[in-house]
């Protein structure tokens, strides 16, 4: 099992949750973080005062999914988040070492 | 100047009975000055603060609001009880009497000018408010809300009273020297400006400013406010007119030309200069151009409120420049270079454009345009200087009695926790 942490441009989340979908991700947790990569951040003009802004909006995805199913959902994100422009975003992928479903205790795969 | 004939005919009515014909209410005019009065109301509940509110960050922004909304409440305690009177009741040169304390003779069928007292009051009341509610951007997000309102208070009765008298009241000395300030250049905009500089000087820099970064905090909520401004205006120009009449209309109108050309060449220069025209320039040109047309509102035409109004675009954008860039003064909200720099160069220009000859409505009888500058300028420099002397002055009587200033740590967690234990959003 996998961890998929992929931090993309707020305005392509719901091409990237659609096409997660599409390959059979059932669930998905989704957060709004600011951060800034190679992009780095722009500047804003207020009555003439220059302010460097560092960090950027973006979303982060969090994903888990089976081992079979990780190289499908990392193409759908990459393929859905992609505008080619600097600031996509990026993808980590860890290990996970185990996974519970609280409601029934399930572990493992089933859990997913 | 309307005011001051109205005041005029009212005491002359009143000394001679024979003329009490000219003490007829007039309804039109009467629901014009009711109407002017919620305009210009509208201007600092919600207009201003709304336009403070934005502009400050979001750890500050019920501080601004408050302070806005508690000057309103007191102010207007002040003014029946004697602030009225000093500004308007009958006294020297310098200032009213005591004879209106507890708005003595004010009454149900009093008449000033074409309207009733009481709507005469309430509308010079408005004015009072706004003057020092836009002070407090001077000093916003560092102030405590007890110096701010023992100041606030002290400066009305010793700078707001007195040259509000000078201006407008009929034994004013200004006002007896031909000084043409329709709306309020003098009395409200550099009397502001200035005390907001002096205040920005005294109170000193925001921690942290000019290195770290103060943006607005919701530009939105800027733009909101300036919309109201911008219709309170119509309250604040054509409503002193104190009739619905000509003059009304013509105010009006060089108001709303005012607004637009300070915008647009505000707008155009950030454009030429800076590559992109900016929402917050727009709308802070939109004020600079309504400041400087108030006071020549009653005596210019519509081409000449097209050059106030660029004029005053240009030079406050430039003042805004130089005393936060070049001097480094935190006047945080650009109180004096808008509304101090916007309302000088107002006062100014009014001896220009009230010539005929520049499309005025014409200088007083025998009057040269030259003699009319230097009134205006005499005008303009004492309620400079007397204002920011004073102002000092009081700053400096208040910090002994409550400080003035909240410590490094409250301002770092900021003034809507710190001073009224609430926060602005909870999201």
């Amino acid at each position: 099992m996998k961890l998929i942490t992929a931090v993309v441009k707020p305005f392509r989340l719901d091409d990237v949750r659609n096409a997660l979908a599409e390959v059979g991700v059932q669930g998905m947790t989704v957060t709004e973080v600011k951060g800034f990569g190679r992009q780095r951040g722009h500047t804003e003009l207020y009555r003439g005062a220059e302010y460097v802004v560092d960090f950027l909006p973006k979303v982060k995805v969090e994903v888990a999914v089976t081992d079979e199913l990780v190289e499908r959902v990392i193409e759908a994100i990459i393929g859905a988040a992609k505008t080619g422009k600097v600031g996509d975003g990026k993808i980590f992928v860890t290990d996970l070492a185990q996974v519970y479903r609280i409601r029934t205790g399930e572990t493992g795969d089933q859990a997913i | 100047m309307k005011k001051n004939l109205s005041a005029l005919v009212a005491l002359a009515a009143g000394l001679c009975p024979g003329l009490a014909m000219a003490q007829e209410i007039d309804s039109g005019s009467t629901a014009w000055l009711l109407t002017s009065t919620a305009l210009v109301l509208l201007m600092t509940l919600p207009g201003l603060a709304l336009f403070y509110g934005g502009l400050v960050r979001t750890r500050n922004v019920l501080s601004v609001l408050m302070q806005c909304f508690a000057l309103c409440c007191v102010i207007s305690l002040i003014w029946v009880v004697f602030g009225y009177s000093l500004a308007f009741g009958e006294g020297n040169g310098w200032i009213g009497g005591l004879s209106k304390l507890w708005m003595r003779g004010v009454e149900v069928d009093s008449v000033s000018g074409a309207i009733p007292e009481t709507v005469f009051a309430m509308f010079q009341l408005t004015f009072a408010i706004i003057t020092p509610a836009l002070i407090i951007g001077g000093f916003a997000e560092r102030t405590r809300f007890a110096g701010m309102l023992l100041f606030s208070i002290l400066w009305l009765v010793i700078v707001y009273f007195p040259v509000a008298h000078w201006v407008w009241a009929s034994d004013g000395w200004l006002f007896a020297r031909g000084f043409r300030d329709f709306a309020g250049g003098a009395v409200v905009h550099v009397n502001a400006g200035v005390a907001a500089l002096v205040a920005a000087l005294v109170i000193r820099n925001r921690t942290g400013f000019p290195t770290q970064a103060m943006p607005p905090h919701n530009v939105t909520m800027t733009v909101i406010g300036a919309s109201l401004l911008w219709v309170g205006w119509f309250g604040f120009n054509a409503g002193s007119a104190l009739a619905a009449n000509g003059a009304a209309g013509m105010a009006m109108l060089v108001t709303h030309i005012g607004a637009a050309a300070g915008a647009t060449a505000w707008m155009t220069i950030e454009w030429l200069k800076f590559g992109k025209p900016s929402v917050l320039g727009i709308v802070t040109g939109m004020v600079a151009g309504l400041g400087t047309i108030t006071p020549a509102s009653g005596f210019v035409g519509p081409m000449g409120a097209v050059i106030i109004g660029l004029v005053a675009g240009v030079i406050c954008f430039f003042a805004t420049q130089f005393i936060k860039r070049k001097l480094k003064i935190d006047d945080s909200l650009d109180v004096f270079p808008v509304h101090g720099v916007g309302g000088f160069t107002g006062l100014l220009l009014t001896a220009v454009f009230s010539a005929t000859q520049f499309d005025g409505l014409g200088l007083p009888e025998g009057v040269s345009i030259g003699q009319q500058l230097g009134v205006q300028l005499l005008g303009a420099v004492v309620t400079a200087v007397w204002c920011g002397v004073a102002t000092f002055v009081i700053l400096k009587i208040v910090n002994v009695v409550t400080a003035l200033r909240v410590s490094p740590e409250q301002e770092n967690e900021g003034l809507d926790l710190v001073l009224h234990g609430e926060s602005g959003y909870s999201l």
